[in-house]
C-alpha cells in the first residue's frame, strides 16, 4: 500500500496541478492575489520581495549591461582593480568581473528555483501520505525523515555530489532531494489536525477518495505553509551550492559567485589584497539569500500569528 | 521507569541511524567510477596477475554482502583504511584531526548558544521594539552570510591591520615547551576563526530562541501570570523560559548539521588542521576513503550531539521524567 500510496500521491499532485493550471484559472488567480496580498502585508516580506525582484532584473538585464563575455580571458589586463573599462576589475585570467558577477545571478536563481521546486514536491507529498494515511507508512516515512533531519546536509551533498560528478542538474537534484524533511515534517502536522476537521469526514461519507480529499481538501489548506517554507529553502538551496561549489564539488565552468571565490581562494586573493575580486561576489551572495530568507520569514509571520510581534503582555 | 526506557528508545534509533549511515556510506562509494585498485596505487606498470592479487588481498573478490560485514566490523576495530593521497592508515591521519577540529567547535559552539540565548531572549521580551528589529535583522544577516567570504574578509583585514595570523593552528619551528607561549600561540590563531563561526552560529541560534520565546509568551498562562501582578521578570524567569528552553533544545541540536557546515567551510579558509579541512583537501585529491572517514566522522559527531540533546531534553520535560 505504502508503494502505490506514494506514487498515487505524486501522479494525484501532479493532476491538481495540471487541472489548477488548464481549467480554474479563476482560482489560479485567486490563490496568487492571496499570496500577493500576503508578500505586500509584511514589512519583512515586501522587502525580500523587492531584493528579488531587482536580482532578477539584473539577472535579465545581463547580457545588455555586460560589456564582455563572461568566457572571454584578456591576458594583458590581469588582477586590475575597478576602472571605467571594468567596473569591477578583472581577475587572475583578466576577465571581467562585472560581467562574471551579473551573470553568476541567473545560475544562483536556476538552483535556487529548481531545487526547491523537488523539495516541495517530496517534501509535500511525504507529508500529505505520512499524516493522512498514519501507521506503518508514516513511521518508515518519518524514520526516512528524520534521517535526512539529523544528518549534515551539505556533508551528505558533498559526498553524492563529488560521486555522482558535478553536472548542475546533479547538484540541482542533490540539493533537492535532500533538503526536504523540514517541508514534510510541518506539512505532516498539519495534516494530522485537518484530517479530523468535520468537512474531511463529511467528504468522506459522499464517496471521496483518498487522493481527492488529500489533494483537494488537505492540500489547499497546507499550502500557505508550504510557500512560506519553499521561500526559505530558496535561500537554502542558494548557500548550499555556492558552498558546495566553493569547496570544490559541481562545475567550475558554471559561471557563480560559488565559482569565483572558489578561484579568488585558490589564487590567494585574500593574501593578496585583490579587494575587488572577493568582495562583490560576497555581497551579492548575501543580498540574494538575505531576499528570500526575508520573504519567507515574513511569510511565515502571516501564517502563524503567534510569530507576530503586535501581541501585548 | 519512564526517563530510562525514553533514553533507550533514543539509544536504539542512534545505533539504527548509525547503521544506516554506514550502509549509505558503503553502498555509495561502491557505485564509484573506476577501479579501487588502480585508484590506491595509480601505477600502470602492474600485472593483471598482480592486480588479482591485490583484489584477493583487499576482499574485493568476495560477495557485497560480505564485503559489507567485513567493513563494519573493521570500522568498529578502528580499522578505517587506506589514503589515497597519503598511503597511510587513515586512522593515524584522523585522529590528531578530530582534536583540533574539537579545538576550534567547542568553543564557538558554547560561545554562539550562549550569546543567542541573551540576544534571543532580550528581543522576544521587547517584540516589535526597535532592540528586536536590531537583534533580529543582525541576525538574519549573519545567518545568511557565507561563512568562507567572512573568513575571506577577515584575512584580507587582518593582513593589511590587524596583523593576526591567519593560518594554520601554530607557529612552524617554534620552541612550543613552554606552556603559556603554546597557549598564546595557539590563541592568537584561534581568534579568526573562532570568530568567524561563532558569528555564522550565533545568527540561527538567536533566531531559535527568539521564535521559541514568542510561541510562548502568546500562551494564556502567560497573560495570567501577568494578569495576577507578577513582575516583568518574574512572568520571564518563571512562567516564560522554562516552557521556552524544551524548544530551543530540540532545535538546537536540530542546527547543529548547519553548525558542521560551517566548521568544515571556516577550517578551510583559515588552513584550520582539522576535519574540515581533511574533507576539502580529500575533495581535490579525489582521495576517497579520507573523504569518506571524514564524512563518518562528523555524521557520528552530530548523531551523539543530538543523543546529548535528547538526553538533556528528557532531564528537562517533566512530562518524560515523572510519567
Amino acid at each position: 500500500m505504502a508503494g502505490r500510496g506514494l506514487i498515487g500521491a505524486a501522479g494525484g499532485l501532479a493532476r491538481a496541478v495540471g487541472v489548477s493550471l488548464g481549467l480554474k484559472t479563476g482560482v489560479v488567480v485567486g490563490g496568487l492575489r492571496s499570496a500577493l496580498n500576503a508578500v505586500v502585508g509584511n514589512r519583512k516580506s515586501r522587502v525580500g520581495l523587492a531584493v528579488i525582484l531587482a536580482y532578477v532584473a539584473l539577472a535579465i538585464l545581463a547580457p545588455f549591461i555586460s560589456p564582455y563575455s563572461p568566457y572571454e580571458t584578456d591576458i594583458n589586463s590581469i588582477l586590475q582593480p575597478p576602472s571605467p573599462q571594468h567596473l569591477f576589475g578583472t581577475d587572475d585570467a583578466g576577465r571581467d568581473l562585472f560581467t562574471e558577477n551579473m551573470y553568476a545571478i541567473s545560475t544562483s536563481l536556476i538552483v535556487g528555483l529548481f531545487a526547491t521546486l523537488v523539495t516541495i514536491l517530496v517534501g509535500t507529498v511525504v507529508g500529505l501520505v505520512s499524516g493522512y494515511y498514519g501507521g506503518v507508512v508514516d513511521e518508515v516515512l518519518m524514520r526516512v525523515t528524520d534521517f535526512l533531519l539529523i544528518v549534515p546536509p551539505v556533508m551528505l551533498m558533498i559526498v553524492v555530489g563529488s560521486l555522482l560528478g558535478s553536472s548542475l542538474l546533479n547538484i540541482i537534484l542533490v540539493i533537492g532531494l535532500l533538503n526536504w524533511s523540514p517541508i514534510a515534517r510541518v506539512i505532516r502536522s498539519m495534516v494530522l489536525t485537518v484530517k479530523e476537521w468535520p468537512f474531511v469526514e463529511a467528504s468522506r461519507s459522499m464517496g471521496a477518495g483518498d487522493r481527492l480529499i488529500m489533494f483537494k481538501h488537505i492540500f489547499p489548506i497546507v499550502a500557505p505553509v508550504v510557500f512560506a517554507n519553499s521561500m526559505l529553502s530558496v535561500a537554502n538551496a542558494i548557500f548550499s551550492h555556492a558552498a558546495l561549489v566553493f569547496l570544490g564539488v559541481g562545475n567550475i565552468n558554471d559561471i557563480s559567485w560559488g565559482t569565483i571565490l572558489h578561484f579568488a581562494y585558490t589564487s590567494g586573493s585574500f593574501t593578496a589584497g585583490y579587494w575587488w575580486y572577493f568582495t562583490p561576489p560576497g555581497l551579492m551572495l548575501l543580498g540574494l539569500v538575505l531576499g528570500f530568507m526575508l520573504l519567507g520569514v515574513g511569510l511565515e509571520e502571516v501564517y502563524n500569528p503567534k510569530l507576530r510581534s503586535s501581541i501585548s503582555v | 521507569m519512564p526517563y530510562r526506557s525514553f533514553i533507550l528508545r533514543k539509544f536504539f534509533t542512534l545505533v539504527l541511524t548509525l547503521f544506516i549511515i554506514t550502509l549509505v556510506n558503503f553502498v555509495l562509494f561502491r557505485l564509484l567510477p573506476g577501479d579501487p585498485i588502480m585508484l590506491l596505487f595509480r601505477d600502470p606498470r602492474l600485472t593483471p596477475e598482480q592486480i588479482d592479487y591485490l583484489y584477493h588481498k583487499f576482499g574485493l573478490d568476495k560477495p557485497l554482502w560480505e564485503q559489507f560485514f567485513i567493513y563494519l566490523w573493521n570500522l568498529l576495530r578502528g580499522e578505517w583504511g587506506i589514503s589515497f593521497a597519503y598511503k597511510k592508515p587513515i586512522m593515524e591521519i584522523l585522529i590528531p584531526r578530530i582534536t583540533n577540529s574539537l579545538i576550534l567547535v567547542i568553543p564557538a559552539t558554547v560561545l554562539s548558544i550562549l550569546l543567542g540565548v541573551v540576544t534571543g531572549v532580550v528581543a522576544a521580551w521587547k517584540r516589535g521594539g526597535l532592540t528586536d528589529a536590531l537583534v533580529s535583522f543582525v541576525s538574519l544577516g549573519l545567518y545568511s552570510l557565507p561563512t568562507f567570504w567572512l573568513g575571506g574578509i577577515f584575512i584580507f583585514l587582518s593582513i593589511n591591520y590587524w596583523r593576526l595570523p591567519v593560518g594554520g593552528m601554530l607557529n612552524y619551528g617554534v620552541d612550543h615547551s613552554n606552556p603559556l607561549a603554546y597557549l598564546g600561540d595557539l590563541f592568537t590563531h584561534i581568534t579568526l576563526p573562532l570568530a568567524t563561526l561563532t558569528l555564522v552560529s550565533y545568527g540561527s541560534f538567536t533566531l531559535t530562541v527568539r521564535g521559541a520565546l514568542l510561541d510562548v509568551l502568546s500562551e494564556d498562562y502567560i497573560r495570567t501570570a501577568v494578569a495576577k501582578g507578577l513582575s516583568s521578570w518574574r512572568v520571564l524567569s518563571r512562567h516564560a523560559l522554562p516552557n521556552a528552553m524544551l524548544p530551543t533544545v530540540s532545535l538546537t541540536a536540530v542546527s547543529l548539521g548547519t553548525a558542521v557546515t560551517g566548521s568544515v567551510l571556516t577550517e578551510t579558509v583559515f588552513n584550520w588542521p582539522g576535519v574540515g579541512r581533511l574533507i576539502f583537501d580529500a575533495i581535490s585529491n579525489r582521495d576517497y576513503p579520507l573523504l569518506q572517514a571524514g564524512f563518518l566522522v562528523i555524521t557520528i559527531s552530530v548523531l551523539l550531539a543530538n543523543f546529548l540533546a535528547d538526553i538533556v531534553y528528557g532531564l528537562l520535560d517533566p512530562r518524560v521524567k515523572y510519567r
